[in-house]
């Protein structure tokens, strides 16, 4: 500090001897800071993921592929999938009417309905899947109206999509909200003036200005669709080669001690859900360049 | 002019009579669809629970393992959201401010926990500090810390989980700042922690609070990641969730019933409050 105050005399004295510490603690403060966060991210989530991949990989693919090509597996890992692509279908539907009513219309009660929209995301799964054992179950409300029809919610197929559905409710709709509102009302104005039905208006006009939040809503429900464990679990029941899903098989393999076709299927998993996330992020950086 | 006025009010009745009916439409879906996926049932389970009246559930609640797993869920999410708090602050306050070699990787990282299922990340903690596994194992018998099937590993599953939370709720802001003023107050002698206590932190704390709020709220509910990880030991390392879980296997109706309704009215309040925190922040904004 002080050879280098002596080396400029040019500057004022008491700015100088203000000046240099301050610097020179923000050089010392910024590599702590750096080596704190990039440490505190290694050991939280760098060094589990590595441990995974790694540790299934130690005995070569052969075990893998074994464990992963048994018909049970290949059939959780199929329902998976279906149930995702179900969940992804109606949301894009279905949430797509719902963030734009919330966007563009006035009504009572639509402040609470949109804080509504953000409930999934902390309602526990379990607790999801019970309030649907609770209607659709053997005591359910709807029990005797869903036999009389002979339709099975609980422990089939349709049950597993209403719970997907409730906890990837938020995805496509708060994706969608805030490029409806940049978007504005003016250029659907204008096409309806022109004599653009409904429909047109949306398929040509607002579909095209707001398909990046949609491509994004679409991959972050379909990722965390495929992901559903808890709720799935009580509504599903889990119940092997009918509705056991691929979470549901990890979860009985590790039960079984099964420990390779558990992580195995945890690795194939996880990494489906990765590259649908950074492939959608990776669209959406060109989409936002062009 | 008249004929303009004719014409203007022939092309609005035209164009707003059409659209009028679509939108009552477009309504009518949209709330049915809301009321049929969250809201009735939703509405069932308060039904269920409050059957046997407001002291039978509190009396549910009040059972021990239930109590005891209420506590357990609320204190663990707790410290996470402290931890995740002071370290996302000081993650998103790196990647705006730094520039540094595998700044983008690092900024990428951060949503990571957002793709992978939450089961994963459960399966990944054991894998990597299981009792059987060589760092388990180390930290066993050296420092007598055990983390997985203990409430260490719930916490840890949780920051892992709610990671991108805090993080992505400051940075935005943090990048609308005005550094002059830092610049100034440092110009006016103030050190490093009276600039980041007096001048960055203030309009930080909302969108703080939101980021916090939501991990608290997100942690609370947590199941996939805390079930591996934690295991179902009651009195000791069973969470909310898990207990629902059980008392739903055991057939147990009203202690499922009154815990789930513990666990979504904390949630309700929780995503209220967020809510009416980023109303704040973009009237801030404004």
């Amino acid at each position: 500090m002080t050879t280098s105050a002596l080396r400029n005399p040019s500057l004022s004295k008491p700015l100088k001897s203000a000046g240099a510490p301050v610097s020179r603690k923000r050089v010392w403060v910024r590599y702590a800071l750096i080596t704190m966060v990039v440490s505190y991210i290694g050991i939280l989530i760098i060094a589990p993921l590595a441990r995974l991949l790694f540790g299934a990989f130690e005995q070569g693919l052969a075990p893998i592929l074994e464990s992963l090509s048994d018909p049970n597996v290949l059939y959780a890992f199929w329902l998976t999938l279906w149930i995702s692509v179900l969940t992804v279908v109606i949301h894009a539907i279905f949430g797509t009417i719902l963030a734009w009513v919330l966007v563009r219309q006035r009504f009572p009660g639509r402040k609470l309905l949109n804080a509504l929209i953000d409930m999934p995301f902390a309602v526990s799964p379990v607790v999801v899947g019970y309030m649907l054992l609770l209607l659709f179950g053997r005591n359910g409300f709807l029990y005797p109206l869903l036999s009389a029809l002979n339709i099975q919610v609980a422990f089939a197929l349709p049950g597993m999509v209403l719970a997907t559905l409730f906890v990837t409710l938020p995805f496509m709709v708060r994706e969608l909200i805030p490029v409806l509102e940049a978007f504005g009302i003016q250029q659907e104005q204008a096409a309806a003036t022109l004599g653009a039905s409904g429909l047109q208006t949306f398929r040509f006009v607002t579909l095209p200005a707001i398909r990046w939040g949609f491509i994004y809503g679409v991959t972050l429900t379909f990722a965390r669709a495929l992901g559903e464990f808890g709720a799935i679990l009580v509504i599903g029941g889990g119940i092997k080669g009918r509705t056991e899903t691929a979470t549901l098989f990890i979860y009985r393999a590790l039960d079984e001690r099964q420990y390779v076709g558990a992580y195995s299927a945890a690795i194939v998993l996880g990494i489906f859900s990765l590259i649908l996330v950074v492939s959608s992020e990776l669209l959406r950086r060109r989409g936002g360049e062009s | 002019m008249s004929v303009a006025t004719l014409s203007k009010a022939a092309a609005g009745s035209q164009g707003s009579r059409r659209p009028l009916w679509g939108a009552w439409s477009l309504r009518a879906i949209a709330i049915t669809y809301l009321t049929v996926l969250l809201i009735i049932p939703l509405l069932v389970i308060f039904r269920d629970g409050l059957r046997e009246g407001i002291g039978e559930l509190w009396h549910q609640v009040t059972l021990p393992m239930a109590w005891h797993a209420l506590k357990l869920t609320l204190w663990t999410a707790a410290v996470m959201t402290i931890i995740n708090s002071v370290m996302g602050l000081m993650t998103a306050f790196v990647l705006v401010r730094y520039t540094f070699p595998g700044h983008a990787l690092l900024n990428a990282i951060v949503d990571l926990p957002l793709a992978i299922p939450t089961l994963v990340t459960g399966v990944m903690l054991v894998v990597l500090y299981g009792p059987q596994e060589a760092l388990g194992a180390w930290l066993k018998e050296e420092l007598g810390i055990s983390i997985i099937f203990a409430p260490p590993g719930i916490v840890l599953a949780l920051l892992f989980i709610t990671f991108p939370f805090v993080v992505r709720a400051v940075q935005p802001v943090l990048l609308t700042l005005d550094r002059t003023q830092e610049a100034a107050a440092a110009t006016l002698g103030a050190g490093l922690f009276t600039i980041g206590r007096r001048v960055i932190l203030p309009p930080l704390i909302l969108p703080l609070a939101t980021g916090a709020l939501l991990s608290f709220a997100r942690a609370i509910g947590e199941f996939g990641a805390i079930v591996i990880v934690a295991g179902n030991l009651p009195m000791y390392s069973q969470t909310a969730a898990v207990y629902v879980l059980g008392a739903v296997e055991s057939e147990n109706r009203l202690g499922a019933s009154a815990i789930s309704i513990v666990m979504v009215t904390i949630a309700f309040s929780l995503i209220l409050v967020v809510d009416w925190l980023q109303r704040r922040e973009d009237k801030e904004a404004v």
